[in-house]
């Protein structure tokens, strides 16, 4: 590249990607491993986007919420009349009104056994349960004279005590839904037959309490919707910030009443989702029964207050866990008890036990232990509801396994590296049944700490560590091995009855040019899903990737499918236009050979036309093909239908889930006079099985990184004892600038899935799921000459002065 | 009542007039009146950079000014550095090296790239970080972003456009 000959002082290092071999390739060739800049990120360069709040319609109005003020209250009197009579106010509505169009939904899952959680409606009808619950709804010509008439909504609340902590949520002497009996939601308990066992023969056991902080996927575009009702036809358009179109098509047809076929859900460009925008939002649904209400289009754009008051928070846990190991440092069991709080409502229709449920059958994944116990509380509070957040489960078991591991080692006087070295599943044992029942297709986890000890210069490091700490330096390296759930199977969520897809599907269509569309029914939030489709499409069909376009988001266009979450775009998705692509080549090639008179099995499609396979001469342009089998069909043998498009669908079935595994490092600088933390470097070594596009695949990454530092070092939620979110704003709530991260180095393993002919696992969450355990551990080493330890996420300055008892 | 006032301001070259309430903020007269979608709302305080624009050839906060205040000034957008072609380079880069995602808060990112690469030509990646840190990304992890616009700092100097 040009740069590497500029100025030596601006010379960037060589990046990772740069440096490393190619990915492997599977089946699948082409385009498939190739640094594609996605097509789609042009309209983003030049602002010409189009998200949901750039949109306008005839007719279009706007709704604003009246929101709880407090955490717990009975809504004594709500006067809406004075709000109606102001400049531009259309309509006002309460609760009850609202729920006459939409009815309330309730977040349980059939596989979740026990989980319990009250109905919810659109807007909440007698008593608000968290500070920010919407009580009203003011719909105006514009979104200021809403605003302006919020201030003439006469409220009085009843106010009722609060429950916001978790133990005291769990002792339950305040219980929030007394229909249900207590505050759980949900619990889970495990044992293997041997763990008592295994923690009375261990000869050291450790055994640490973890604490995570509440935080929130801070999407840089708030949540948005504009729906679109149609009196004539009772039908609805929603355009929506979401990554689930068709489950979203699928609950406001059930919600409000319509006809599946009549609703139609468009996500046009998505400023960023990281799992808040797949959840079933009361204010969004209460706009959609507005539109049907007062029958015209009507908007609701979510304020940053708001976003932070009712975008899904996530984590809050508080986890004890245990190790039990021999003298020579092999891991014998596992012992985890994690208590975490919800908010008020288990979300539609993923529920909020999924996040407990997957810290108990991922702490200690990576390691060879056979005894394993678990139990989960998952409770009821008057705080915002949490749901799942980029990684979901992940970070949280991520860390409390690699932070506890990190103790076993010390106790052992091992080296954290060969510590992991000795424990780590082996690369030869699989498949493997893990003691949660979680089961691994291939997983490469000593490859991985290999090449992450290789890229890091892990021995260097050391050295360098002992040497600055006779200067009263303090530097710290953390490791943080890690597995991630990826290409989830219906064992998700439909085997519990929710009427969410794992499967998804493509189309894939011959234009006349010879150009080629694909449809498919994942989404795109800026994670590259156009970009790889339209990589993987011209692999399969044999054209080059500048004749592909590549439509998502429209339920109205695309196959039905599930949409983008849980790492599983490019896994499911793509094996599908892998595979639609391969069918309408067979199609291609079916005409091809009709004109030319030639055998099939002698052509192939290569370079935007059909060609010779022996020899690669090119026989008929797909610009031909088109033209013959669109417009003059009547030149085709008479018993001949040219299939011009084809659609296929894919969904994993062998595995529950498509583990894919990583390792990740960080090295940090902690400044012990003021308790500021440096992060220098930081390192993640992932193996993701083929990779489509090493540029967005990276990419991926060092985002995924930089959300998993926000958590570790600075995101926090922060409520009053009385349920009162103190920081909702982005002056307030921090997230990582330029300023705070460091340069990251991303390597690779590559294990294909041998479930699918495309090979990919997901990759979307694994830099969020490792990167709080390593800087965890890089802090707490850089503390350990001093004695001292943080275990409660995020390491505010506060906390490691405290830390170091300075304060 | 509202106060209305007739404002003039020249976007992106065009003078344009229009009565504009006084309370209205420069970026939502830009997105509301003039349909200039590019310039994005985020934390609508001053913190993110998403409704980054540049008022007489100053980059500033599109949500911490009002349109009034605007009044006789040349504000330029996203829409009017693509089209003038002024950050073409910048954004090939961006383009190459993924330094977007969601691309919500691209148009502030590469407003504020532009005024660095005016008024800092000598500046070293560190001083590259600094003066990129207050647009926030959620999506990339800003590694890309800083590569792009190091990148560019070095060819602009290279072909003398520094």
């Amino acid at each position: 590249m040009n740069e590497r000959v500029a100025p030596e002082r601006l010379a960037p290092e060589p990046r990772a990607e740069e440096r490393k071999a190619p990915p492997a390739q599977t089946a699948a060739t082409g385009y498939i491993g190739a640094s594609v800049p996605r097509a789609n990120a042009k309209r983003l360069l030049e602002g010409r986007g189009c998200y949901v709040d750039d949109l306008k319609l005839p007719r279009l109005a706007h709704v604003v919420f009246f929101r709880s003020p407090h955490a717990h209250a009975r809504i004594r009197k709500l006067d809406l009349s004075r709000a109606r009579t102001q400049p531009g106010v259309l309509a006002a509505f309460d609760g009850r009104a609202i729920a006459e169009y939409c009815s309330p939904w309730v977040g349980v899952l059939g596989h979740l056994k026990g989980i319990k959680s009250p109905p919810q409606h659109a807007v909440a009808i007698e008593r608000a349960c968290s500070q920010g619950e919407a009580v009203a709804a003011i719909v105006a010509e514009t979104r200021a004279q809403a605003e302006d008439a919020l201030q003439h909504v006469e409220a009085e609340w009843e106010e009722l005590p609060a429950v916001t902590g978790m133990e005291e949520a769990l002792a339950g002497r305040t219980v929030i839904h007394p229909e249900l009996g207590d505050n759980i939601c949900f619990r889970r308990e495990l044992a293997t037959e041997g763990v008592e066992q295994a923690f009375a023969a261990a000869d050291l056991v450790v055994e640490e309490t973890f604490g995570f902080g509440r935080h929130t996927g801070v999407t840089l575009e708030g949540r948005s919707i504009l729906a679109d009702y149609n009196a004539a036809e009772h039908s609805l358009t929603v355009y929506q910030a979401t990554q689930a179109p068709h489950m979203m098509q699928d609950i406001f047809s059930r919600h409000l009443g319509i006809p599946e076929a009549n609703v139609r859900v468009i996500c046009k460009d998505v400023g960023g989702s990281f799992g808040i925008k797949v959840h079933v939002y009361p204010d969004e649904m209460a706009t959609a029964a507005i539109s049907v209400m007062l029958r015209r289009p009507v908007k609701f754009a979510a304020d940053r207050l708001e976003s932070f008051l009712t975008d899904i928070h996530a984590r809050e846990h508080k986890a004890k866990v245990r190790l039990a190991c021999t003298r020579d440092g092999r891991i014998l069991a596992f012992d985890l008890d994690d208590l975490t709080a919800i908010g008020p409502y288990s979300v539609y229709p993923r529920t909020s036990g999924i996040e407990g449920n997957q810290v108990v059958n991922l702490t200690g994944g990576p390691y060879r232990h056979q005894e394993y116990r678990a139990r989960l509380n998952v409770v009821f509070t008057n705080k915002n509801v949490t749901c799942q957040y980029r990684a979901v489960g992940h970070p949280v078991a991520v860390a409390l396994t690699e932070g506890i591991v990190d103790v076993a080692a010390a106790k052992l006087g091992l080296d954290p590296a060969e510590f992991r070295r000795r424990n780590l599943i082996p690369d030869d044992a699989y498949p493997y049944t893990f003691p949660s029942g979680i089961k691994f297709e291939k997983l490469s986890h000593h490859q991985c700490l290999d090449k992450l000890l290789a890229l890091m210069d892990y021995a260097g490091l050391r050295a360098e560590q002992a040497q600055l700490r006779t200067r009263g330096v303090y530097r710290g390296i953390g490791l943080a091995a890690m597995i991630e759930v990826t290409n989830p199977s219906p064992a998700f969520y439909g085997v519990g009855g929710a009427r969410i897809s794992a499967q998804d599907g493509a189309t894939v269509r011959l234009e006349p040019s010879g150009m080629v569309t694909c449809l498919s029914s994942v989404t795109e939030q800026g994670q590259g899903t156009d970009g790889i489709f339209a990589q993987i499409c011209a692999t399969a069909v044999g054209v080059s990737v500048d004749q592909v376009r590549v439509i998502t988001g429209d339920t109205g266009v695309t196959p039905y499918g599930g949409g983008t979450w849980a790492s599983r775009g490019a896994g499911i998705g793509g094996e599908a236009v892998l595979q639609a692509g391969k069918a309408l080549k067979s199609n291609i090639l079916d005409l091809a050979a009709a004109v030319l008179g030639a055998d099939k099995a002698t052509l192939e499609v290569r370079d935007n036309a059909v060609c010779d396979k022996a020899t690669g001469e090119s026989k008929l342009p797909l610009a031909e093909v088109g033209r013959i089998g669109y417009f003059r069909p009547d030149t085709l043998p008479l018993k001949f239908q040219a299939e011009l498009s084809a659609t296929r669908h894919y969904t994993p079935r062998e595995y529950a889930f498509t583990f894919t595994n990583g390792i990740q490092a960080s090295l940090v600088e902690v400044d012990t006079d003021t308790g500021f933390v440096r992060l220098l470097k930081h390192w993640c070594v992932e193996d993701c099985g083929t990779v489509i596009n090493p540029l967005l695949v990276d990419e991926q990454i060092r985002g995924g990184i930089v959300q998993g530092i926000g958590a570790a070092m600075l995101e926090e939620c922060l409520y009053s004892a009385e349920g009162q979110l103190l920081n909702g704003s982005l002056a307030d709530y921090l997230v990582p600038m330029t300023g705070d991260v460091p340069d990251i180095e991303v390597a690779h393993v590559c294990t294909p899935t041998r479930q699918s002919e495309l090979g990919a696992k997901g990759v979307g969450e694994a830099g969020t799921a490792g990167a709080p355990g390593a800087v965890m551990n890089a802090i707490n080493d850089a503390l350990a000459p001093l004695g001292a330890r943080v275990t409660d996420q995020p390491f505010t300055p506060e906390r490691i002065l405290k830390a170091l008892k300075k304060v | 009542m509202e106060e209305f006032f007739e404002t003039t301001i020249t976007v992106n070259g065009t003078p344009v007039t229009r009565r504009v309430a006084a309370r209205t903020h420069l970026v939502d007269f830009l997105r509301e009146e003039l349909g200039l979608t590019g310039s994005h709302t985020a934390c609508e305080h001053g913190v993110c950079g998403a409704c980054t624009v540049r008022v007489d050839g100053q980059i500033l906060r599109g949500c911490l000014m009002l349109a009034v205040q605007a009044n006789g000034r040349k504000v330029d957008t996203i829409e009017g550095l693509s089209d003038s072609g002024e950050i073409r380079d910048l954004q090939a880069a961006f383009h190459e090296r993924n330094a977007l995602q969601c691309g919500f808060c691209t148009p502030g990112v590469l407003m504020t790239a532009q005024e660095l690469l005016r008024d800092r030509p000598e500046a070293t990646r560190d001083e590259i970080r600094e003066f990129m840190s207050g647009n926030l990304c959620r999506c990339t992890g800003y590694q890309a972003i800083i590569d792009s616009i190091e990148a560019v700092l070095i060819a602009r100097r290279r072909t003398g456009r520094l």
